[in-house]
């Protein structure tokens, strides 16, 4: 699992089966000093994260595992809203 | 498994459920000589771990729903397994 911020909403019309009704965002990912590590990627949100928001997702395989239904083309999931960070 | 520092918890009220009742580190992996090696990322605690403990991190998600025995469908992939006291490194 990795840190990231929310920096935008996916609008996309025509998804492959299972992702109807998903909502997908862009995420940076992050360190615990929230500064940028490699490149802006799209995520499934299961927790109704918003703009700005510190969130922790979940990679590869285990990313379609936290979406319902499980079974879908998905390998990142932003799975919590994060607090606090301590450092 | 990786052997990483632990930097400190993460706090979430908002999250999905199989997160429920669990510590979650942010971890730093590293080399022998204790040095930073990549990016941080974030772990479940099984070992009772604490900031600056040297620890030994799962990262394979089979590995994890095997010791969780949560299910089959548990989107959780790295986890504090162990406390390392010591590490020798023959030159």
């Amino acid at each position: 699992m990795y840190l990231g911020i929310v920096k935008g909403t996916v609008v996309a019309e025509r998804k492959a089966s299972g992702l109807e009704g998903q909502k997908i965002l862009l995420v940076q990912p992050v360190d615990e000093h929230q500064k940028a590590v490699g490149d802006l990627q799209a995520a499934i949100d299961t927790v109704q994260a918003g703009e700005g928001d510190l969130v922790y997702l979940v990679g590869s395989r285990e990313a379609a595992l936290a979406c319902d239904p499980w079974f879908v083309p998905v390998d990142a999931a932003i799975v919590g809203i994060v607090d606090g960070v301590s450092t | 498994m990786r052997q990483c520092r632990v930097v400190g918890p993460i706090w979430a009220a908002v999250k999905h459920p199989a997160f429920a009742g669990k510590t979650l580190m942010v971890v730093q992996p590293i080399d022998a000589e204790g040095k930073d090696v990549g990016a941080s990322f974030v772990a479940i605690d099984r070992a009772q771990a604490g900031a600056g403990d040297t620890v030994i991190v799962l990262t394979e998600g089979t590995g994890i729903r095997q010791i969780l025995q949560q299910g089959d469908i548990v989107p959780i992939r790295s986890a504090i397994v162990g406390i390392v006291d010591a590490v020798d490194v023959p030159k």
